[in-house]
């Protein structure tokens, strides 16, 4: 099973997929996928991202890869759904996206060994966490004007079922902009799988339903720039879709 | 563990929006003799220069605690630091915020008593010391702004068993709370009821389970915390 949430007509819904460019309402709407705004596909809790956590993706960056996982917070205000508008600020030279695994938390995890931890995973979905590496300090690096941005992390379009993901440490990621093929990547090559991941978090503190986990993203960032349609496709997840805007279009 | 999404509901606050969010962000290093504790290293590596933006970190809804809760100091730590701080709440969206305007924009004021484990390097988020159950304490109201005559202008007094164990004052701000909120809106929207921190003078105390924390801030009231040890893991549930 597969969900959406989507604003339609005047309230928000749940959505699940129709006919290849249909959606269906819970109210037994079946409305057109380019006629309703995509929304995060669930209430986002707790938003844990992870930073070099591909080892490639390390080596890109000139990082040794981390004993520790390497985790920092995102808050709600940076979410954006699918097909929408991320500001790319004029003085930026490099703003990236990132194509991440979500794992998505579904009942509450406190000190969790890793034979169990998927036991707690509600489903997965497709993020794209962009950051911009003009605004890097060393100060709780990635700091939050890097990446805790307004509109600065994509999230959907849906939320799978974890029952409909048999393997999430199997999973192909590509990122392509306009078309163009740039990252690409499997979750075989996670430094901190997932379990290792709700293992290490819920040894310090409790995870709760909604929380989400951003797994990481592998090798292949490039910048992006006003205009740019960036696609992250996770292999049993979809795609989900993008597109940066310049600064005139918020007034700035 | 029982968690507490709810405690900051017992938060009293009579102006819009009424409540709490649950959003914390704080930020570090904004008190000048905080800063000043570094000394050199501040501009030696790994941080190479001193914050040139806000520095910010987020207390995720699982450490929000009320002022009545009391602070349950993991078992895998030895002593908490106790970090205390004027708090901001926003009364509506506050994006791109001049200075100037910046207090039309803040609903209230509290105490912020945001205990973590302690930390000597601050080069990489801390997320495993800042986001412990229920190490944020708020409270014990929000004082409407109209209330406050002067936000940098505010002395901060910290008790630990009763002994004054710290002092400081919001006029020592690198950025003061206009000037704060300006730069944090530039990049990121506060919504209502979203709490801000302006930052943790130097010499916050540490603290071990069986002591009792109180904080006092100018106009804001006294927020008092309970240590308590972490139950010995397998006794329940």
């Amino acid at each position: 099973m597969r969900r959406a949430r989507v604003a339609y007509a005047g309230a928000i819904h749940e959505a699940t997929p129709a006919a290849a460019d249909a959606v269906r309402l819970a109210d037994g709407r079946v409305v057109s996928k380019e006629g309703v705004v995509w929304l995060p596909p669930f209430e986002v809790g707790t938003i844990l991202a992870l930073g070099l956590n591909y080892a490639d993706h390390a080596r890109e960056l000139d990082f040794k890869p981390q004993e520790e996982p390497l985790v920092f917070l995102k808050g709600p205000g940076t979410l954006i759904g699918h097909r929408g508008q991320t500001r790319r600020p004029a003085d930026a030279t490099f703003m990236h996206y990132e194509c991440e695994l979500a794992v998505v938390i579904g009942r509450p995890a406190r000190r969790v060994r890793r034979a169990t931890a998927l036991a707690h995973v509600a489903g997965y979905t497709i993020a794209n966490d962009y950051a911009v590496r003009d605004y890097l300090e060393n100060w709780y690096r990635p700091n939050l004007r890097v990446k805790n941005r307004d509109t600065g992390t994509v999230i959907g379009p849906w939320l799978v079922d974890a029952a409909d993901v048999p393997d999430p440490g199997q999973l192909a990621l590509r990122t392509r902009v306009n078309g163009v093929l740039t990252q690409q990547g499997n979750t075989r090559d996670l430094i901190h799988d997932i379990p290792a991941l709700i293992e290490y978090l819920s040894s310090f503190m409790t995870l709760q339903s909604g929380d989400v986990i951003l797994t990481g993203t592998p090798q292949g960032v490039v910048n992006v720039n006003p205009g740019d349609e960036v696609v992250c496709e996770i292999e049993g997840l979809g795609r989900l879709v993008n597109t940066i805007v310049g600064d005139a279009w918020f007034g700035r | 563990m029982i968690m507490r999404r709810t405690s900051v509901n017992a938060i009293a606050m009579d102006v819009t929006p009424y409540g709490l969010s649950g959003i914390v962000y704080g930020t570090l290093l904004n008190q000048r003799n905080a800063l000043d504790a570094l000394g050199a290293a501040a501009s030696q590596p790994p941080y190479q220069a001193p914050p040139r933006a806000p520095v910010l970190y987020i207390k995720p809804r699982n450490t929000l605690n009320g002022p009545d809760g009391a602070v349950v100091l993991p078992a895998d730590v030895p002593e908490f630091e106790a970090g205390a701080t004027l708090g901001v709440v926003f009364a509506r969206s506050a994006c791109r915020v001049s200075a100037r305007d910046a207090l039309e924009v803040v609903a209230g004021y509290t105490i912020v008593n945001d205990f973590s484990v302690p930390h000597a390097e601050y080069y990489r988020p801390a997320v495993r010391f800042t986001a412990r159950d229920g190490s944020c304490c708020i409270g014990p109201r929000v004082v409407a702004r109209l209330r406050i005559a002067d936000p940098d202008a505010l002395d901060l007094r910290v008790y630990v068993d009763g002994q004054l164990a710290q002092q400081g004052s919001t006029r020592d701000l690198i950025r003061p709370v206009r000037q704060l909120i300006a730069e944090v809106t530039d990049f990121m929207t506060l919504q209502a009821g979203d709490l801000l921190l302006v930052g943790v003078p130097a010499g916050a105390p540490r603290v071990r389970a069986g002591q009792s924390v109180a904080v006092e801030i100018d106009g804001l009231g006294r927020l008092e915390n309970a240590v308590v040890a972490e139950a010995v893991a397998g006794s329940g549930a």
